[in-house]
């Protein structure tokens, strides 16, 4: 090694080391999540083991003992709850890209919701254009309620997570503004006094591929659709990796949240980049709602799934901000979430799952943060052990 | 040591004062305030403006808020953004109604105390030694606290009568009341301020409305709670430990170079802000419903975050903020069709300081306010009744206002939010 010039690029095995501490990382935050779960089983007076038991068998084949034979409506039931999830994590991951936190994806995809919900009753058209539309319209309200926190954080500096928080407010006060003066207007009967929008006409149903699995002879007859907004996400998830990884707004997207000061050097405008990626954000946003709306209930009512925006950043942090590791942390949370529901009939409270998402995201986050130190801290060991040689016989003289 | 230290660092903040409004300025702006409602309640007959219904039921809904708000003060003067309270008060709420519900009210409160407290330290460890990004964690530990309240429910409240995986059992007595004597009636004296308000007099009714609405039937731990915002200024601006951990929240590297322990302060602010958001919890339970109910804090830990920044980061405007938004939602719950009149108070206020802009010669300003004083008033005209959402999220788009409008005059400790690591002063 002595004397020989040495390479500035480092080796290709330290990149996999660096890996290897990601992997590791994850791994123990989900050990630690286990633990607590499994600790949670025991407290409430149960085996932990064949808690867990039960629902991975749950989960992978709609059963609770080995004697019936399996379905699919588990798997089917994981990806319905794990669409919007990913949606809702990339809307998340884009902001986190830039270190531009958008804490109001819940409000604008709430907001989005009802729009949808909305144009698709009112509006009349062709399946073929009308589903296009509904979900143009979702994407722009969603656009348009991330784009007040942009424009107010570049016009007057406010921080974009106070702002997204208090507009996730006002979205959920909006929506029953709306929502009650829409539905006056609409209600002939006057005995309905559930809030809940007229169902969506067919033309205005996203279509699922059960039909067409079912013909391929891949899936027999299930009660719930694989939904079509798998696709669109499927699309969606690529189509964001291209842009962040391997396109020039990507670079600077992921400059400016690493350095802004280096990127605006570099010719960066910092207030147009948070515009359009806030944009983008709550584009993306706008579409976290509509797999419920357009394919399973057909209707925005008060039992609409809430939370999906704040699950959608733990489902980014878990996964990295990258679009394959959020659809492996889409699929987990959907996992826990179905998984759970068959400990009840046990005896055992579904509800650990929650503490589950809980402390996985919470060990997660500390986890790559010690993760993070450890790498600063090697690069700094090898820079230390670089220099002396890259200088050569200087030092040997000095020493 | 620490007199030369004091006095070059606290005096430059202390002059800055409360948005620099003096006292004699904030009960000036009190007495206008206090005029506008009597002629709003006066003209449109909304009489629970002024009632002590509607101000009883306004101190009550604005407690928790202002304690959560406290709770954010404290994080964030050391440096700590914590977006967590909603979590923490949860909680609160949680343990609060455990404790209320096995042992009685005041035990109810420590517990409700200890709950949040825990969920402080631990933003603290994730936040202070592993350094992790504040909103990172203050987001899971909001995730954590709804999911940890909800298991316990389901593991401890279920199957005991009136409980279940939403709800707790109902607790055990309620803290006791007091009226206060002479004023209002307390300790069997007459009732001064409730004859007056019978009479709907112009100003001294409503005055007297108001006092009464906050010396009748007020709650031991209300009284607590109100004590904490005096309490809370003369810690952090009068006391030598206060003064060190502000130090840390504006810069934490000339504070480890002067020797204050950066990372206990942070501990101790974090760990209390908690404690306060456990606290706020803990009253919603306790005073406001006497059991817990899954959602019961409501974005109340949020908004209590808002009135902080309402208040920029000071004990007293924040109790402002607390109360104003105390206020809306008191009157909405007492009176819809008073909340109505509020749109003419609105209007009004802005005529004002419509016309304070023109003597000041900053016509922009003036020019503004009038435009949205006769938006408020076509409004006030047009209309019959606000809609309850938009009641709702009053408080927010207020908050957005302030930060939009008077950000340049709001002044967030230096560091908040920054990460710090120890040693890195060199």
């Amino acid at each position: 090694m002595t004397g020989a010039p040495m390479p500035v690029r480092k080796p290709r095995s330290v990149d996999l080391a660096g890996l290897g501490y990601n992997v590791a990382a994850l791994v123990l935050a989900i050990g630690v999540a286990v633990v607590i779960g499994g600790l949670a089983v025991e407290l409430s007076g149960h085996n932990a083991i064949s808690a867990y038991r039960l629902m991975l068998r749950y989960a992978a084949c709609n059963q609770a003992d080995s004697s019936t034979p399996c379905t699919a409506d588990s798997v089917i039931d994981i990806i319905n709850r794990a669409v919007p999830y990913y949606l809702s994590a990339l809307a998340v991951a884009i902001g986190f890209r830039m270190a531009l936190f958008n804490i109001g994806v819940e409000g604008q995809y709430r907001l989005a919701a009802v729009a949808a919900a909305i144009a698709g009753v009112e509006i009349h058209l062709p399946a073929v254009l009308q589903v296009p539309l509904m979900i143009i319209i979702a994407m722009a309200v969603g656009a348009i309620w991330a784009g007040i926190a942009a424009v107010l954080k570049v016009t007057r500096g406010v921080s974009e997570v106070i702002s997204t928080i208090m507009l996730n407010y006002i979205a959920l006060g909006l929506i029953s503004f709306i929502l009650s003066s829409y539905l006056s207007g609409n209600n002939t009967d006057s005995n309905n006094l559930s809030i809940a929008t007229p169902d969506l006409p067919s033309a205005s149903q996203m279509p699922g591929f059960n039909r067409l699995l079912h013909d391929l002879g891949l899936l027999g007859s299930h009660p719930d659709q694989v939904p079509g907004f798998l696709l669109v996400a499927a699309i969606i998830g690529t189509v964001f990796y291209f842009v962040v990884e391997r396109s020039r707004f990507g670079f600077d997207l992921r400059a400016s949240g690493l350095n802004p000061f280096a990127a605006q050097a570099g010719g960066v405008s910092s207030a147009r980049m948070i515009v359009i990626t806030m944009l983008i954000s709550g584009a993306l946003a706008g579409l976290v709602g509509l797999p419920y709306l357009m394919g399973q209930a057909y209707s925005y009512s008060s039992e609409f799934p809430a939370n999906l925006g704040f699950n959608g950043i733990a489902v980014a942090l878990l996964g990295r901000n990258k679009p394959i590791g959020i659809a492996f942390a889409a699929v987990l949370w959907g996992f826990l979430e179905r998984s759970a529901q068959i400990l009840d009939l046990n005896g055992i409270p579904q509800e650990i799952y929650v503490l589950m998402q809980g402390s996985i995201v919470l060990a997660v986050v500390v986890a790559y943060e010690i993760v993070r130190r450890a790498k600063v801290r090697r690069a700094e060991r090898e820079v230390a052990r670089q220099v002396p040689e890259a200088l050569g016989g200087a030092v040997e003289v000095t020493a | 040591m620490s007199t030369t230290l004091e006095a070059p660092i606290a005096e430059p903040l202390r002059r800055q004062g409360i948005r620099g409004v003096g006292g004699a300025q904030w009960l000036l702006i009190s007495a206008v305030i206090l005029v506008l409602l009597s002629f709003v309640r006066a003209t449109t007959g909304a009489t629970d403006l002024t009632s002590d219904g509607t101000i009883g039921a306004a101190l009550t809904l604005a407690v928790p808020i202002g304690l959560a708000g406290l709770g954010g003060l404290f994080a964030e003067r050391v440096g700590v953004v914590n977006i967590g309270l909603e979590g923490m008060m949860i909680l609160g709420t949680w343990f609060g109604a455990y404790g209320g519900w096995q042992w009685g009210p005041w035990r109810g409160v420590a517990f409700g105390i200890l709950g949040g407290a825990l969920g402080g330290l631990l933003h603290a460890i994730v936040t202070v030694t592993f350094g992790v990004d504040h909103i990172i964690s203050g987001v899971s530990i909001n995730l954590l606290g709804a999911g940890l309240a909800r298991y316990l429910s389901g593991v401890i409240f279920t199957g005991h009568s009136g409980g279940g995986a939403t709800q707790s059992p109902p607790g055990k007595g309620a803290i006791s009341t007091f009226d206060v004597p002479v004023l209002s009636g307390g300790w069997g004296s007459p009732d001064v301020l409730g004859s007056l308000e019978k009479h709907h007099w112009f100003l001294i009714s409503d005055l007297a409305g108001i006092l009464r609405g906050l010396t009748v039937g007020v709650s031991w731990l209300t009284l607590l709670a109100v004590l904490l915002v005096p309490a809370t200024y003369l810690f952090f601006w009068r006391t030598k430990l206060g003064l060190r951990m502000r130090s840390v929240g504006e810069s934490p590297l000339a504070a480890e170079s002067l020797g204050v322990p950066v990372y206990r302060m942070k501990y101790i602010g974090v760990v209390v802000s908690g404690a306060l958001a456990g606290l706020a919890g803990s009253f919603l339970v306790i005073v406001g419903a006497n059991y817990y109910r899954e959602g019961q804090t409501g974005g109340r830990g949020f908004i209590g975050l808002a009135a902080m920044i309402f208040g920029n980061w000071r004990p007293g405007g924040l109790a402002a903020g607390a109360s104003l938004f105390g206020y809306a939602d008191g009157l909405q719950l007492r009176q819809k069709s008073a909340v109505h009149g509020l749109l003419l108070f609105v209007a009004l206020l802005l005529v004002l300081i419509a016309v304070r802009a023109v003597l000041r010669r900053q016509f922009v300003q003036a020019l503004v306010a009038a435009a949205v004083a006769v938006a408020f008033a076509l409004w006030f005209s047009l209309s019959t009744v606000v809609p309850s959402g938009i009641v709702s999220f009053t408080p927010h788009i207020t908050t957005l206002l302030v930060l939009a409008l008077a950000s340049q005059r709001l002044r967030p400790p230096a560091a908040d939010g920054v990460p710090y690591r120890k040693g890195e002063a060199g």
